[in-house]
């Protein structure tokens, strides 16, 4: 049996404002290292949200919530800060660079606050990951200097830089046009099969989801399919 | 490690908006600069007024009021009845302090005492033609007096050595001089009070700085004074102590009263009002100077707020990708200490150079002959509290933007997107 990444045990959430609305109901489900998977659903069923629990932003919850075999339940603020930079990467629809910094230093920024690597590493596995994303070249120069898709293969390899255990992203490709939605899937793709690399995508692109090894399919904050 | 990067982070989003950082940087110089010179300037002139009157006045001064014999007669027959005694007057040796040379003996071995000046004050009239004029003369031992008091800076004429070495010679106050007509080489003609007669040779002017005192006071050696009064050489009115230790004094002067037999006063007794008077100058140039950084306080608080609310997407995703709240804290305190240390710095340079300005303005008053410009005091004192002020303002300006971005929710932002 392959190794469990991420297992979501009964998960429930409600906003209460200003009535108290119950948007997420009971979600288990486990993602096992390697797999490429897709969570789907009507806009509006709670995707976003269950991402941003999966990704132990969003603290206010019940139910348990295991990352690396690990309960992440009543880990301090800093604790949770520390798991995301080690474990987790992220890809969001807006790219979120740093306009202040290059692209290089952006991709860096999780690298030396890990600090796992001397900064000249860092610096050096940074090319190596825009080289995956065939952006290399663009190294350089400021993020406002790059198109949508160029800007989106940096949020990619900004996530990439500490070799998470599983790349977490929500609508990666909604900002995209065809053609970039194509690269990007299959940049990731070609992180599964090449690098064994764990990811969950929420997407509302169904043929996205269709080339995806497994999806999860949510109605009414609920898992109706995985 | 991490230390580097907040700075790096803070440095970027610093030069990202470096003008609206360099006004409230600006803010802080100004308000650092003014403090240091107005401190500086106070200063200054509590210290020319200390020289006025605290460097002039003996921290203890020994000496022997003329007042009533404590055993009166009346004492001396106790239980003989009714006792009628009339006109009782002073008795003794009048001012002169007796055995006054080995008091001398017993200062100068003392290791409080800096130095010691033994003093004869005389009452004289000095003779203008017909008419009288009251004055003081105090004969002293002008090398002493000179390294305890800076007798030398009051003399504006004339060689104060020439006291010494010029027989039955005097140092008139300005104003006396004045009215009689009196300059340099003159002869002047001197009654005591027991109607001896003696002329003295003027060697040089005096001017203290009050008014009132140089109307009557002069100088004349210890050897002239004696002579003048008749006494012999051991004849001492005053003796003059200055301390190592101010603020040592009130007790030597009590030690000394019973010890010497004398009447001793200290120089805090003697012008209790006076350090009031500093006190509110100090209190004013803070009082100036902390409001003017709590202005450019407000100037950093909202420098800050405007970047967090500027770099909320930055901030979201920093949170994201694993900075913690206070990491994000760190970064903007950074900032905030940033602008207040370069700006503190640059307080104070201007702020010397301002003092140095002042330091040369002609500020010419009769009443102070050794101050030709205003008094300026370059304490480092000042620049030390200045630039804690600077960065304690600014640490507290920023904490509180700062805080407010710790708790940003990045989920929020990242969903408003
Ligand atoms: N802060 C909030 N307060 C109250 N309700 C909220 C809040 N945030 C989201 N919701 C509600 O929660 C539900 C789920 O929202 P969520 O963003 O997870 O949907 P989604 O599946 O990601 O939709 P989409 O596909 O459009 O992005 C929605 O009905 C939304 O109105
Ligand atoms: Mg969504």
């Amino acid at each position: 049996m392959s190794e469990i990444i991420l297992e979501a045990n009964a998960i429930n959430k409600s906003f209460h404002d200003p009535v108290t609305i119950p948007i997420l109901k009971d979600i288990t489900f486990t993602v096992n290292k390697g797999e490429f998977v897709s969570v789907i659903g009507r806009s509006g069923c709670g995707k976003s949200t269950l991402l941003y629990i999966l990704s132990t932003m969003d603290t206010d919850y019940e139910g348990k919530l295991y990352i690396d075999r690990q309960l992440m339940n009543n880990l301090k603020e800093r604790e949770l800060a520390s798991i995301r930079n080690e474990k987790i990467g992220f890809v969001f629809q807006f790219h979120y660079l740093l306009n202040e910094f290059n692209v290089l230093r952006n991709v860096m920024l999780p690298g030396i606050k890990l600090g796992k690597y001397a900064v000249k590493e860092v610096e050096h596995r940074a090319m190596e990951k825009l080289k995956i994303l065939g952006i290399d070249d663009q190294a350089l120069k400021l993020p406002n200097q790059l198109s949508g898709g160029q800007k989106q293969r940096v949020a990619i390899a900004r996530a990439l830089i500490n070799d998470p255990l599983i790349i977490m992203g929500d609508e990666p490709t909604g900002n995209l046009d065809k053609k970039n939605s194509e690269t990007v899937f299959d940049i990731f793709h070609q992180l599964t099969k090449e690098f064994n690399q764990t990811l969950l995508i929420v997407t509302h692109d169904n043929e996205f989801a269709s080339r995806t090894q497994r999806i999860i399919e949510m109605e009414d904050g609920r898992i109706v399919k995985q | 490690m991490n230390s580097k990067l907040i700075f790096e982070i803070a440095k970027s989003l610093l030069l990202a908006r470096w003008k609206q950082s360099m006004v409230a940087a600006v803010g802080v110089t100004f308000s650092i600069a003014m403090f240091i010179t107005l401190l500086g300037f106070m200063t200054g002139l509590n210290d020319m007024l200390d020289g006025l009157i605290l460097n002039r006045t003996p921290h203890v001064r020994l000496f022997n009021e003329v007042k009533p014999n404590p055993q009166q007669p009346s004492n001396l027959v106790k239980g003989l009845g009714y006792v009628l005694i009339q006109s009782i007057k002073p008795t003794g040796n009048g001012q002169n302090i007796d055995n006054a040379n080995a008091i001398l003996g017993a200062l100068h071995r003392d290791e409080r005492v800096l130095g010691v000046s033994p003093k004869v004050t005389v009452q004289v009239f000095y003779n203008v033609g017909n008419i009288d004029i009251t004055g003081v003369i105090n004969g002293v031992d002008v090398e002493a007096e000179q390294k305890l008091f800076h007798f030398g800076d009051y003399v504006t004429k004339g060689n104060p050595a020439d006291l010494k070495n010029v027989p039955n010679s005097i140092i008139l106050g300005k104003a006396a001089a004045e009215k009689m007509m009196a300059s340099i080489g003159d002869v002047v003609l001197v009654t005591t009070s027991r109607g001896d007669r003696q002329s003295l040779k003027v060697v040089g002017l005096f001017q203290s700085g009050l008014q009132d005192l140089d109307k009557v006071q002069s100088f004349a050696s210890l050897a002239t004074t004696q002579k003048l009064l008749g006494k012999p050489a051991s004849y001492i009115t005053d003796i003059n102590i200055k301390s190592v230790d101010i603020l040592s004094a009130p007790a030597m002067a009590n030690e000394y009263r019973k010890l010497f037999a004398t009447d001793a006063e200290d120089i805090q007794t003697a012008n209790s009002q006076f350090e009031t008077g500093s006190d509110v100058r100090s209190v004013i140039s803070y009082a100036v100077g902390i409001t003017l950084l709590i202005v450019a306080g407000f100037g950093i608080y909202n420098i800050l707020n405007m970047m967090i609310y500027e770099k909320m997407d930055s901030i979201a995703i920093l949170k994201a990708t694993g900075f913690s709240g206070s990491d994000v804290k760190n970064i903007f305190i950074t900032i905030a200490l940033t602008i207040g240390f370069l700006g503190g710095l640059f307080g104070l340079i201007f702020g010397f150079l301002l003092s140095n300005i002042v330091d040369r303005i002609p500020f010419n008053t009769a009443g102070l002959p050794t101050i030709k410009t205003f008094p300026v005091n370059y304490s480092l004192k000042f620049y030390v509290i200045g630039m804690v002020f600077s960065i304690i303002t600014t640490y507290l300006a920023g904490m509180f933007p700062a805080r407010k971005a710790s708790k940003i929710d990045p989920v929020i932002i990242i969903r408003g997107k």
